[in-house]
């Protein structure tokens, strides 16, 4: 099992790795000086002459890819010269909103899309099952800015009922952190949902198709007990495999969720640093969240063997 | 309900076929009976509704197929009127069930215990330790060494045919007075099957279960059953005692099929000694997965195998899953390079050639596969399919053609077919055409790899002759892959025996019949159902 | 030898495989209800000029934010004057959102189009590669699955930062993140097709590779990708209408959904009709898009399940 995990957290580096080189690579595709570009529009000769030596940038770019990675690894993420701060300050005072945002809308999404999956599945071809696939096919189709404008409209403008926009920390009260992130986090968990059902809806039915499904009608066994104890758990590992693949869905729409709701978080930070040419910030996030959806998934891969005896270690 | 009553009277059932079918009903007025402690087998060709009869009695049809009419008495109690709740109180307590498919009729992430211990949690008011008691009980009836090892076992850590055994315990824990076995020894290799066959009829013998067994093998109801009922496309066309009706078949079509049974004695074996036409010195195949910490794993599917086959010759591979007979035929065809050993054919060594060295061989050894269904591309007519080896090798399309017209004859099938897909021919026909396209190579090697398993019997014997037709015609040699002893008696005039990756005897094939030297071929040879009653010896 | 007569029977000239399917597509409600929906969307796009459009770029201070059903009038030269109803409105700078909302279609499904050609072509070659030249496979996956551990749009917004906002650079930082996508199933369609025994056969049959690919493999990929690429396309229609939505798309003088959304965030609460209208459309496009993409995987090939 250690070894196993060992192996698994070995294979994460290549694909980190590359995404450090692209990430890497992006500032060197700009057209022009990556130094002046580091800098921004506003900066000093003296400012970019600094980052030049700083960065490495007269070296030959394996040492400076070596540099910023060396950097990377000590927690230097650089410096944001459009916000005026170090970008590790910037992520840290910026990180709260975007994990709540994120971890509310998982709850919501799996707790709605796996019954409503089962659901459709165990009613195949009735009209619930057209209906939750119907459901389906629209969240693919309506996007998270549509939805979440649909909802301002509906929820705070018309019935006032939460507030249009805003974030109020977990540690300011429970009730006005909630009030604020159910809109954002409904919003952003259609699309989730909408994933979710399909795989949960499409897994379980081909589990009640097999072989040990017939066994278990033939002892006798009533339906539910088929659905829930056959079925589900045999369906269980390619809808955790949905669920943490989603996780890439959930952190790009976090980018326009928070811009909709205007929630401070590492999403506006992003839209923020694009429209000010900031790369560094636009950078650390990029390797944040893929770091993230790559430790998540690294996570699941490591609970399969909950769901199926058949992965071992 | 009387005690000398039948366990199950099966009265006039018809069973309807959704729309557009070449036929309105799976089955159509089927009559017959199953007493206590007997064994019915149900015996045909695939669509002869045998299943779809099984299926019916334990309610289980998919929903598209309808009983329309007609009764099935289990006990008197009329199943096709029960309520759904009856049906569930009936299955797994008065009539339960055995699958073809052991792999997969056990459910993968549910233990071995629970899922016998389910059947008793469904139907009995049973405190867990006595659950946990007949559980164990059971699994040691079923000769399984361990039970409480087995009990907390999954299914992929057991065997095939242990894994039949757990369908069986589960199946007779509660002592139904009827047991349905739906091909349940198909799936297993022969010596498995040998032991599923006793320890089923030891659980009737001794529970005084009847059972209705359903088999397309002759040698199987041979084997074990006291009656027979015959079926084919959806009728009854014969019944009766099964001495009787293995020994004197009324109707033609029972006859037939009996007759098709190949027979386990040798036919007629020829000396050849024609020039070699391939030699196989020391095949092994090794496979390594290398892994990043700890030992690489290495399999060996095959070691130091010498075979050599001359022209006109037959030689035959037999043995079980496992054994590595298809890997061997698999390097031979040069379709996966072996690690070790030379392939002359007879003078050049292939086992290594590169692609490019090798493509000029290629046409000297071609394979006729096993799977009709899956061996010619379903997007292209069979004309294209034929006519695209001797095309590659130079051939003008007109003349290819021509050939292609002329096999196609003497494979028997019409030349005008050529413009068709493969889904518009039987399993049998597309075998055939695999065969055409095998010859139109002018191939010196024919390997045929399980080429007749996927048949049924009627359909394999004609495949048979046609490829000692072609043998005769083309002076092939030919290397024939079987798990099947019956057939490889037929057709071999030597024949290789390999277990796990080795061959343990080889010979001519009626002295390795008479006198088999090794302990293995041995039990191969005894495994072969219906021996005793010499079917297939008519 | 003799074979019985069955096999020589004339079995009726049955079609083709594929003739029967064109049949099926037609009568398959959610590719009739896309297909219908996508094809009208495609013709306002196209005839957007003749549908009572004026300008979608015409600034006009003095109609500012007007709300839909507002009348203009406007006097031309020689005295007379007609009059002109802003069915949907205006935006803040006064110009038309109706015309606007009618072109944006255009942009829109140039984009879904050109990004699902594109990264079907590019993820093709590389998954056919990948599954057949054993040496590069590992190279190619493991560059796709570092592509695949970046979020979609924030890689897309990563590509688009590098270069100056323009279609062109919206085209590619969508193609980007979808290549990963097409290369795996094309590289798994490669893998369980090439141990198919009629491959094999061909293999036997001296068929050399790159026909091999073309004849035999090739073929099987036509049928999941035709429904990866519908999905793909509307996939796309979405992240541009973000983009542009988050002002790091598309030039904003140019009309696009996204951009008119864009333009209506801040007056949202006092002229929700700028998102409105356009959100609609955009919806239903992709809406349709999406069921034809279901319509298809359902007839082409019932066992893909989900995507």
């Amino acid at each position: 099992m250690a070894a196993y995990i060992l192996r698994r957290l070995l294979a994460t580096i290549p694909v980190l790795l590359i995404v450090a080189v692209l990430v890497f690579l992006m500032l060197r595709l700009t057209p022009g000086d990556p130094a002046a570009v580091i800098a921004g529009d506003n900066a000093s000769t003296e400012q970019i002459d600094l980052i030049r030596s700083r960065l490495g940038l007269d070296q030959p770019i394996l040492v400076q890819f070596g540099i910023w990675a060396g950097h990377l690894l000590g927690g230097n993420f650089g410096e944001s010269f459009f916000f005026k701060k170090t970008v590790a300050e910037l992520i840290l005072g910026r990180i709260e909103p975007t994990l709540s945002l994120a971890f509310v809308t998982m709850v919501i999404a799996v707790s709605v899309a796996v019954p409503l999956g089962v659901l459709a599945a165990y009613k195949q071809g009735t009209w619930i099952d057209r209906m939750v696939m119907g459901f389906s096919v629209f969240g693919f189709s309506v996007p998270i800015f549509v939805v979440g404008y649909a909802l301002i409209y509906v929820f705070a403008i018309t019935l006032g009922w939460v507030p249009v926009q805003g974030y109020q920390s977990i540690s300011a009260g429970f009730g006005g952190f909630l009030q604020r992130l159910i809109l954002p986090a409904v919003s952003l968990s259609v699309i989730y949902i909408a994933l979710i059902a399909r795989m949960t809806r499409a897994s379980v039915t081909e589990v009640l198709g097999e072989d040990y499904v017939r066994t278990a009608r033939a002892k006798g066994q009533v339906e539910r007990i088929i659905l829930f104890r056959h079925a589900l758990k045999n369906a269980a590992v390619p809808i955790v495999t949905v669920i943490g693949l989603g996780i890439a869905l959930l952190l790009g729409g976090v980018v326009v969720t928070e811009s909709v709701f205007a929630i401070p978080g590492l999403g506006r930070l992003t839209v923020d640093a694009v429209l000010a040419r900031d790369y560094p910030t636009i950078q650390a996030v990029i390797l944040l969240f893929s770091v993230i959806y790559v430790a998540i998934n690294l996570g699941i891969d490591l609970a399969y063997s909950l769901f199926d005896p058949r992965i071992r270690y | 309900m009387s005690p000398e009553g039948p366990v199950l009277a099966v009265d006039g059932l018809s069973v309807r076929l959704p729309g557009g079918g070449d036929r309105a009903h799976a089955v159509e007025g089927v009559s017959f009976a199953v007493g206590p402690g007997e064994i019915v087998c149900v015996v045909g060709e695939s669509g002869s509704g045998k299943s779809v009869t099984a299926f019916s009695v334990m309610g289980l049809l998919p929903p598209a197929l309808k009983p329309v009419a007609g009764a099935i008495r289990l006990e008197g109690e009329n199943v096709l009127a029960a309520s759904p709740k009856r049906l569930r109180d009936l299955r797994g307590t008065r009539m339960a069930m055995v699958f073809q498919e052991p792999m997969t009729a056990l459910n993968p992430v549910l233990k071995i215990g629970d899922q016998i211990d389910e059947v008793l949690r469904i139907h009995t008011d049973l405190g867990p330790a006595d659950r946990r008691a007949k559980v164990l009980a059971i699994l040691g009836a079923m000769r399984l060494p361990d039970p409480e090892r087995i009990a907390g076992s999954y299914p992929h850590q057991i065997s095939g045919g242990q894994r039949q055994r757990i369908m069986i315990a589960a199946a007779m824990v509660l002592d139904p007075a009827l047991l349905i076995a739906d091909e349940p020894t198909t799936a297993l290799d022969v010596t498995t099957q040998a032991q599923i066959l006793r320890l089923i009829k030891e659980m009737q013998t001794r529970r005084g279960t009847g059972v209705l067994f359903i088999t397309h093998d002759f040698g199987v109801v041979a084997e074990i059953a006291d009656r027979v009922v015959v079926m084919q496309k959806g009728h009854i066309v014969e019944e009766g005692r099964a001495a009787d009706v293995l020994r004197r078949p009324q109707h033609s079509y029972t006859r037939m099929l009996i007759g098709a049974v190949p027979s386990l004695k040798p036919a007629v074996t020829r000396e050849i000694k024609a020039p070699v036409a391939l030699d196989a010195v020391g095949i092994g195949k090794t496979y390594r997965s290398a892994s990043l910490f700890g030992r690489a794993k290495i399999v060996r599917a095959a070691e130091s195998v010498d075979i050599r086959i001359r022209r006109g010759e037959t030689v035959g591979i037999v043995g079980e899953s496992g054994s590595g007979k298809t890997t061997v035929a698999r390097c031979i065809a040069r379709l996966m390079p072996p690690s070790e050993g030379a392939i002359l054919v007879p003078d050049i060594d292939i086992a290594k050639l590169t692609e490019r060295r090798l493509r000029p061989y290629r046409r000297k050894i071609q394979v006729v596969f096993q799977d009709p269904y899956r061996s010619l591309n379903p997007r292209r007519t069979v004309g294209a399919s034929i006519i695209e080896g001797p095309m590659n090798f130079g051939t003008n399309h007109a003349d290819a053609t021509a050939r292609a017209r002329d096999l196609m004859g003497l494979v028997g099938l019409q030349p005008d077919a050529l413009a068709r897909y493969p889904h518009q021919f039987s399993g049998g026909q597309r075998q055939r055409v695999a065969i055409a396209r095998a010859l139109a190579m002018e191939p010196e090697i024919l390997i045929a790899d399980e080429a007749v398993s996927a048949l049924d019997v009627s359909v394999q014997r004609q495949v048979l002759a046609l490829l000692r037709d072609v043998q005769e015609r083309f002076d092939l040699a030919i290397l024939f892959i079987t798990h099947d002893l019956r057939v490889a008696a037929q057709i071999c005039d030597r024949i290789v025996v390999m277990e796990k990756g080795v061959v343990v005897e080889q010979g001519v094939t009626a002295q390795v019949y008479a006198a088999p030297a090794h302990p293995y071929t041995r039990a191969l040879i005894e495994a072969a159902p219906g021996r005793d009653f010499g079917v297939g010896e008519a | 030898m003799s074979a019985e007569p069955a096999l020589l029977a004339p079995v009726s000239a049955l079609a083709a495989p594929d003739r029967g399917r064109l049949a099926k597509l037609a009568r398959n409600p959610s590719i009739l209800v896309g297909g219908t929906v996508l094809l009208a969307m495609l013709l306002i796009g196209i005839f957007a000029p003749f549908l009572g459009t004026i300008d979608p770029a015409a600034i006009n201070p003095s109609t500012r934010n007007k709300v839909p059903g507002f009348e203009r009038t406007i006097r031309a030269d020689d005295g007379t004057s007609t009059t002109f109803k802003h069915r949907m409105g205006t935006d803040s700078l006064g110009r038309d959102v109706y015309s606007r909302t009618l072109y944006g279609a255009r942009v829109s499904l140039l984009i879904g189009v050109s990004v699902a050609a594109v990264s079907i072509a590019v993820g093709l070659l590389l998954g056919m590669i990948a599954g057949y030249v054993r040496p590069l496979d590992g190279i190619i996956m493991r560059f796709m699955d570092g592509l695949m551990a970046i979020p979609a749009i924030l890689l897309a917004i990563a590509v688009v930062s590098l270069f100056r906002a323009g279609l062109g650079a919206v085209i590619v930082a969508i193609i980007v993140p979808e290549i990963p996508r097409v290369v795996r199933v094309v590289r798994s369609i490669v893998l369980s097709v090439r141990e198919e025994p009629y491959v094999e056969a061909a293999i036997m049959a001296g068929t050399r590779v790159p026909t091999l690919m073309v004849r035999h493999i090739l073929p099987n990929t036509v049928a999941p990708l035709i429904v990866q690429g519908t999905f793909i396309c509307a996939s796309a229609i979405l992240v541009e209408a973000i983009l542009s939505f988050l002002g790091i798309g598309i030039p904003p003088e140019v009309p696009t959904w996204g951009n008119i959304m864009a333009e209506g965030r801040n007056l949202f609460r006092i002229y929700p009709h700028n998102i409105l209208y356009p959100g609609i459309f955009l919806c239903v496009a992709v809406l349709a898009v999406n069921m034809l993409g279901d319509g298809l995987r359902d007839t082409l090939d019932p066992k893909m399940g989900a995507r």
